[in-house]
């Protein structure tokens, strides 16, 4: 078991020194740091004087290290456009994207589960044949229209939801909330929603077809033979047996939501990481783009590696095989 | 064989005896050709070239669809936007370069997943694994993201002044080399089934090179699962673009594609101006899910396997 556990550590900390070394070319090698710094109006001997100084002039290996290094610190160096250190720049804005991915999730979580369970128990009901066929057309539309037709019905036909911005935050050691007040959450609903609606209908549509699986077989018959109420039967044991492969795949969508918060965030210009990002892809400012890189490498290495885990901890069947496979 | 003779066995093939028994084929496929009509011929179609600045009236400008204009009386099929642009002739434009955007990416992603898929499965061993292992590691992170990554890589490496020229050819580079990795799955899985087959062991006894076994021999046999991802994947590439267009990270203002007309026409949506988005918007929608039907269906019918 601990011999597994290391392998994954070794592959995680594998594939984060790749992104970091994807990061650092970018950073190295995609326009001249050192005239980037010093602007335009810097003259030959300044740059070389930079260049020594932050150590340009190294062995590349050397670079690599020191950049690893720093990096481990939290410390990205500065950003080309508003030569603000890119870790305050990110410590700013992380808070609203993580509030929003947080609360996306949780929806398309609860939402996914409940619809799913409801079109599985009720397969030819009207209303469940018309939420199957609406998520057909849900995973059709690209992420960004949804979020733009939902600005035109709920903020622009209706005004119920304002269309853009994060307001009503409120600062607690930092930590910018937007949980704590009504309009906070009034202007979280439309975003969290375009960002959720997708995994929504996946976790939906996988619980649904897991639900019917398991309410065929023989323990359910043997629970109603019991006598037990249908709801029992339903949430009490149907379920619970749907949930391991329910949790596995929303886990794994949790890096989904972030890769898609950077839409959802430009849509409605929600001051996170991703519309920082968006940003820097725009200016070109190399130095964010190579920390959010990193950053979302970060985030996504440590989903998978918790999702291996998890599976190892529920799933006795592939430790043996595993330990067959001799790794 | 006459030709009557040709057109009667195509017509009793079993592919088209699938396709014509089979509405959602049929109209995924109309729609398609409808829309691939419209954007190749889309200077006869249009009334304006919607990129000449001089063509342009802008008391034109914010007429509704189907009424004449107040201060010119001039009518437009399907409005105006705010410079006076005609709606009907900037789709039609528009879907000219998402089109030939999506068709290039997935040309790119496709020559470049298959060699590699091939170069994979046939020669094995280390090729094999490096790039199978850098295929692992790209599909972990989601494909817009990379090609976000890419197209701000490639923006730094262009002068400032050539940004603009270029953007087109970038967004093909970047989306294509997003969405190489499904191809290069499939074909080596392909390749190592095939590679084991006699026709490939006559033609290594026969002495010819490995690049030609790989190419005459086995390409032409990995082709039919290629051809459906290649279908699902502009679907794919096509939703990128767009997306990128309209965060403003694709497609330059001077040849703008629909999703830069849906990101123009989401900043006119306060002011009432509705037909500025929703045209574009339903043209997007319409190819996506053609598209993406027609990939469905070709997958469906061509492997049943795979479902």
């Amino acid at each position: 078991m601990l011999s597994i556990i290391l392998s994954r550590l070794g592959q995680a900390t594998f594939v984060l020194l790749l992104v970091a070394l994807v990061s650092f070319s970018m950073f190295r090698f995609v326009g001249d740091p050192a005239s980037n710094m010093l602007g335009q109006e810097a003259s030959q001997a300044e740059r070389e004087a930079l260049k020594d100084r932050i150590g340009l002039n190294d062995p590349l290996p050397v670079q690599y290290a020191r950049f690893v290094g720093n990096a481990l610190q939290g410390d990205f160096g500065l950003s080309y456009r508003t030569r603000e250190p890119v870790a305050d720049m990110i410590a700013s804005r992380l808070p609203a994207t993580l509030e929003l991915a947080l609360v996306s999730a949780l929806m398309a979580l609860t939402m996914g589960v409940l619809l799913g369970v409801y079109t599985a128990i009720n397969r030819n009901g009207w209303l469940a044949q018309m939420i199957m066929s609406t998520s057909l057309v849900g995973v059709s539309l690209p992420t960004f229209l949804i979020g733009v037709l939902l600005i035109w019905v709920f903020a622009v036909e209706l005004s119920w939801l304002p269309s853009f911005g994060r307001s009503g935050t409120v600062d607690i050691g930092g930590w910018t909330t937007g949980l704590l007040t009504l309009d906070g959450w009034k202007s979280l609903v439309l975003p969290a929603v375009t960002l959720g609606l997708y995994q929504m209908t996946l976790i939906m549509r996988l619980v649904r077809a897991e639900m019917m699986e398991v309410l065929r077989q023989d323990f359910i018959k043997f629970a109603r033979a019991r006598g037990l109420s249908e709801r029992r039967v339903q949430f009490g044991h149907a379920l619970k047996n749907t949930l391991v492969p329910v949790i596995t795949v929303a886990g794994l969508q949790l890096g989904s939501i972030v890769a898609f918060a950077i839409i959802t965030e430009s849509v409605f210009q929600w001051p996170g990481v991703g519309l920082m990002f968006i940003n820097a892809v725009y200016y070109v400012d190399i130095p964010v783009m190579s920390a959010y890189l990193l950053l979302v490498g970060l985030v996504f290495v440590v989903i998978n590696l918790i999702v291996d885990l998890l599976y190892l901890a529920i799933d006795p069947r592939i430790k043996s095989k595993q330990v067959g496979a001799g790794s | 064989m006459s030709i009557g003779q040709r057109l009667y066995q195509w017509w009793d093939s079993d592919f088209f005896y699938a396709f014509r028994t089979s509405p959602v084929a049929i109209v995924a496929f109309s729609v398609v050709m409808l829309l691939f009509g419209g954007a190749l011929l889309a200077p006869l179609l249009s009334v304006m070239d919607p990129f000449d600045m001089a063509a342009l009236n802008l008391m034109n400008g914010f007429t509704p669809p189907m009424q004449p204009n107040a201060f010119t009386g001039d009518t437009f099929l399907l409005g105006t936007d705010d410079q006076g642009r005609d709606l009907w002739s900037a789709i039609l434009h528009g879907l000219r370069v998402s089109l030939f955007v999506g068709f290039s990416a997935v040309g790119l992603a496709m020559a470049i997943g298959i060699s590699l898929g091939l170069l994979a499965g046939y020669l094995g061993g280390w090729v094999d694994a490096l790039i199978m292992r850098v295929a692992d590691v790209q599909v972990t992170f989601p494909s817009i993201l990379i090609a976000m990554l890419i197209f701000g890589i490639a923006r730094g490496l262009l002068p400032p002044e050539a940004r603009n020229d270029f953007a087109i050819w970038v967004l093909i580079l970047s989306i294509g080399l997003s969405e190489w990795v499904q191809f290069a799955r499939t074909v080596r899985g392909t390749t190592m089934v095939e590679k084991e087959k006699e026709y490939v062991q006559a033609a290594q006894l026969l002495g010819l090179s490995r690049l030609q076994i790989m190419r005459r021999h086995i390409l032409p046999n990995v082709m039919g699962p290629v051809l459906v991802i290649a279908t699902i994947t502009l679907a794919l590439a096509i939703i990128a673009e767009a997306t990128l267009s309209f965060l403003g990270v694709g497609a330059p203002p001077t040849q703008p594609s629909l999703g830069t007309l849906i990101s123009i026409g989401q900043d006119f949506l306060f002011s009432g101006e509705w037909w500025i988005l929703l045209f574009p918007a339903l043209t997007l929608l319409a190819l996506a899910l053609s598209v993406n039907l027609l990939g469905d269906w070709l997958r469906d019918t061509l492997n049943p396997r795979l479902q």
